[in-house]
């Protein structure tokens, strides 16, 4: 408990340090959702729901409920590089807080592309505006990889044609702190699959400040806003995984907690999209399903508010949260020890890396070759 | 004294990386207008070289808002090509999830991407609450979130902000300007309309992902059917998606549609949104299957804006100019023997009414789009290009829904051929799709009693060549896509995406496209604040990402593409 404690002391002082800076509205949260109708119950359910996603106890609901008071103090800036819109339209499908919540009540939106009334020089305006106005105070969001070829000139921004490079430095400069929202921003996405004919990349590889990730092609709603009130709540990093990704949302493999697992541990196996096994949701391993080497919540979390997510929906998962996954995890609906490499000795090197750092927790390669090897179909087709 | 020049860039409120400049004379009327796409990502390119089955995955990265349509038409572009027929089970869940996909898209579109052209939310603030509640009531039988306590409350909230100076997103935009032409109260309304659209694209959503596993990019479709058929098979689910369905058409009906007849009725004499179709060709595909035998809507192509005449649409038709695109070369190419080869030429020094900028040179290259023409003649596409196509062709749907919003808002079939009638088209399309949405529904309830099949099996043979392409509708119009299989791998890509048709440059006869045709003539009664040209430009509700991309065609016939008309009345 003591690490909790610790941990408690340190969120309590997080709030402090908060309230302390000046507000950028004067009614309280709760306030605010008397008047959307929401009452004060459904507020600390909310809260209880992120503290039991970030896997804190839960003695910090309350801490929660403190610090979102205070989340107006935290203006955000998002920013659009090479990239298709997908992950600010999975942050609008966030349910809790819910954006229009999150756009007029809580955080500042000081800028996003998609969302904003201004175009033009008055964007331009308002973007240069926010980090003037807060720097060292901003959250900067990205969404998209940064082409670097042709000195960055693929992609151009502004009445001034300013690369997205240029634009990247410059805003990553004074802000608070930087997160990657997507599988583009976290790590070049799918302009940096092979060939990469735009040299796009991550954004940690393009600036020299500390960037957390957070991959998913796109991440779920839930990812997103999690990461965000973590940061409300501590002010400081979350605890990371090798490639910087928080680990309370990508600490397990998809197969670790895949409502389907049993039927792997059975041997049960969908053997071809629609048969028997389908209908009954056996395990879709050979179908491609790339859960053993990804880290995510998706087993747990789902989409859309819990709704659904690929596995429950008779897909594999195609490992969209992992670095070069499109190389790596391609074709997408072939096992990996089947893989068909592209020709690109690069890729080959990579799936070695890949298979090395996901240890097939029960999928050791003997294993793997006996499920191929058994063809005991008494389906039959 | 000579044109000034105004750059707009970036144009938000849109999908992906758009810049465009317009020339007014000493009257602040629009003379030129050039339309670029400042982004390139090559995804083709990428394409190249993989499973085929990948094909659909990867091309839904193009964009992220029309998220699904990209999937389905690689996906259907590849059976195409390899001669695989999805089960009618598995038809019937893509048309049901392009239908979902357009009750969300469409409503996303109007309420937070076009919506602050028309609606001025500081107006709203003066407005008396309770006047507009009843007034509500003269564009919708029954008005939703629109009681006097609603809009109390959210004109409470924005009013916070804007008396501390704190808009976030709505700061700086182009408030006030003459050209809004809302009353306070009908201001209000919208704006209520708006948070409340926030809602109800959630919903929009989840009613997509209980047979798309999830939304933005969905992950259930493969090159033989559909993988969803645990959802399909289930009550629950059915029954999930049929209440989802009704809270969303409900806001269609009670909120979409009463927004519309009132931009109608405030903006019917606003010279701005009069204009705005300067490319009276329109193209659309066939779409939304019902049943068996029918689909929602056909195709075709118009000319010169004369409904009284339809032509088939020619494949043949349809070539690629890059003479000012950022590719090498300047000879009109098909699509089938494009070739590309950035060239990238970049902008030049010059002065804007707001100073200083980069600007376009266009006497040279200027867009990462090419400009795409059917028998030398630039088309728009979209779903005004849809409704015309099908009024001219006598669709008895399409006309009787058109035929009462003309009659509803007194305005002649003209009126269609103008911003204010195409941002009517969308709405009266979402309105369609959603009364219609059910019988595809309905015919998929009926058919899984007595069959289960949601999967055609195929094989690839590596020693074959294989070709075949998808063409159909998706939110922002005719999308097609073309493939060429080799080795098992996919030896070349290329989709013809609506907003390259929309958004292309000038080509080497000097014609011009739909957005920069759209602003010639256009007034602005501040060319430093061009509110107006972001009206007449999100009316067309531009996707960038789409737009741009890459086509490597080279040396394959025609005659090596199967064309088949189109047998599953795929949408997209």
């Amino acid at each position: 408990m003591n690490g909790f404690d610790a941990l408690y002391a340190k969120a309590k002082d997080r709030i402090r340090a908060l309230s302390e800076l000046p507000s950028i509205k004067e009614e309280s949260i709760e306030q605010m959702l008397e008047a959307r109708g929401v009452e004060r119950r459904d507020f600390m359910k909310w809260a209880a729901g992120i503290t039991a996603m970030l896997a804190l106890p839960s003695q910090f609901t309350p801490l929660f409920a403190d610090a979102v008071k205070m989340a107006d103090r935290i203006p955000l800036v998002w920013l659009h590089f090479a990239e298709c819109t997908g992950c600010s339209e999975s942050f609008i499908r966030s349910d809790a807080p819910t954006i229009d919540s999150l756009i007029f009540d809580y955080i500042s939106l000081e800028y996003h592309e998609t969302l904003m009334a201004a175009s033009g020089w008055q964007a331009e305006e308002n973007l240069n505006h926010a980090l003037k106005k807060y720097a060292g105070r901003y959250i900067l969001l990205v969404e998209g990889g940064i082409p670097t070829a042709m000195d960055g000139q693929y992609l151009t921004l502004g009445p001034q044609s300013r690369t997205g490079l240029s634009v990247i430095t410059e805003a990553a400069k004074d802000a608070a702190a930087i997160f990657s929202i997507g599988t583009c921003a976290a790590f070049g996405g799918i302009q940096a699959a092979a060939p990469n004919p735009t040299g796009a990349k991550g954004v940690d590889k393009v600036i020299s400040q500390p960037v957390i990730n957070v991959p998913g092609c796109p991440p779920s709603a839930s990812n997103i806003v999690g990461t965000l009130m973590h940061f409300l709540l501590f002010g400081t990093l979350p605890a990371l995984d090798r490639y910087h990704r928080p680990k309370w949302a990508y600490g397990n493999r998809i197969h670790d907690l895949c409502e389907r697992r049993g039927h792997f541990d059975a041997g049960e196996f969908v053997e071809s999209f629609g048969d028997d096994g389908a209908k009954e949701g056996w395990c879709l391993y050979k179908q491609g399903c790339k859960g053993p080497y990804t880290f995510n919540n998706c087993s747990t979390e789902r989409f859309n508010q819990h709704v659904n997510w690929p596995i429950g929906a008779g897909h594999g998962c195609m490992g969209c949260s992992e670095p070069d996954f499109w190389d790596t995890m391609g074709p997408l609906e072939k096992p990996i020890d089947s893989h068909l490499v592209m020709g690109l000795n690069s890729t080959v090197d990579k799936i070695g890396t890949t298979l090395l750092t996901a240890t097939l927790v029960g999928i050791g390669a003997h294993a793997v070759a006996s499920i191929f090897m058994n063809k005991n179909d008494e389906k039959g087709e | 004294m000579g044109n000034r020049r105004v750059v707009i860039d970036p144009i938000t409120r849109i999908e992906g990386h758009l810049r465009i400049e317009v020339e007014v004379d000493e009257n602040n009327v629009v003379q030129k207008a050039y339309s670029s796409s400042t982004l390139w990502r090559g995804i083709e390119l990428i394409l190249k070289g993989r499973d085929p089955r990948d094909a659909g995955l990867m091309a839904q990265r193009i964009c992220g808002v029309c998220t699904y349509s990209h999937y389905k038409a690689g996906v259907e572009a590849v059976e195409n090509a390899l001669g695989v027929e999805a089960p009618y089970n598995a038809r019937l869940v893509r048309s049901l999830l392009n239908e979902s996909l357009y009750m969300h898209d469409h409503v996303v579109h109007f309420y937070h991407l076009h919506g602050l052209d028309w609606v001025d939310v500081v107006s709203a603030l003066s407005a008396d609450p309770a006047k507009a509640s009843k007034l509500a009531f003269k564009y919708s039988d029954s008005p939703i979130a629109t009681g006097t306590d609603e809009l109390t409350a959210v004109q409470k909230r924005v009013k916070e902000f804007v008396d501390k100076g704190q808009l976030g997103p709505f700061a700086n935009a182009y408030w006030g300007n003459g050209t809004y032409k809302f009353s306070p109260e009908q201001n209000l309304i919208a704006l209520s309309h708006y948070l409340k659209a926030l809602e109800v694209q959630r919903v929009a959503a989840q009613m997509f992902a209980i047979f798309g596993a999830k939304q933005p990019h969905p992950q259930s479709l493969v090159v033989g059917g559909v993988t969803c058929v645990r959802d399909i098979l289930s009550p629950t689910r059915l029954a999930q998606w049929k209440e989802k369905y009704k809270i969303v058409k409900d806001f269609i009906d009670r909120a979409y549609q009463a927004d519309i007849i009132m931009a109608a009725e405030a903006y019917g004499t606003e010279e701005t949104v009069l204009g705005g179709v300067g490319v009276k060709n329109f193209l659309a595909a066939d779409a939304f299957m019902l049943n068996r035998t029918e689909n929602l809507f056909q195709s075709g192509y118009i000319k010169n804006g004369d409904l009284s005449q339809v032509y088939d649409i020619d494949d043949m038709k349809i070539e690629e100019d890059v003479t000012h695109a950022w590719y090498k070369g300047t000879t009109p190419l098909q699509p089938y023997d494009g070739v590309t080869d950035p060239e990238y030429t970049g902008f030049i020094d010059g002065d804007t009414v707001n100073g200083e900028a980069k600007i376009i040179d266009e006497t040279q290259k200027y867009s990462w789009v090419k400009a795409p023409r059917y028998d030398g003649e630039a088309m728009e596409v979209g779903p005004l290009s849809c409704l015309l196509v099908n009024y001219a062709r006598g669709n008895k749907k399409v006309q009787n829904e058109v035929g009462a919003f003309l009659k509803r808002t007194g305005l002649p079939v003209g009126a269609l051929f103008t911003t204010l009638g195409r941002t009517a088209a969308r709405m009266l399309q979402t309105k369609l799709i959603s009364d219609n949405a059910i019988i595809t529904f309905n015919s998929l309830v009926e058919n899984i009693k007595s069959d289960d099949s949601t999967y055609t099996k195929f094989e690839i043979n590596p020693d074959k060549e294989y070709t075949g392409r998808f063409i159909g509708e998706v939110p922002r119009g005719t999308l097609s896509h073309w493939v060429r299989i080799k080795n098992g791998l996919i030896e070349n890509y290329q989709a013809v995406v609506p907003t390259t048709w929309n958004a292309g440059p000038m080509d080497g006869n000097g014609t011009i496209g739909p957005y920069e045709a759209s602003l010639v003539g256009l007034k602005l009664e501040d060319p430093a604040k061009p509110l107006e040209v972001l009206r007449v430009i999100h009316s067309f509700d531009p996707c960038m990402s789409c737009s741009v991309h890459v086509m490597d065609m080279k040396g394959v016939e025609l005659s090596e593409f199967k064309v088949t008309p189109m047998s599953s009345g795929a949408a997209c």
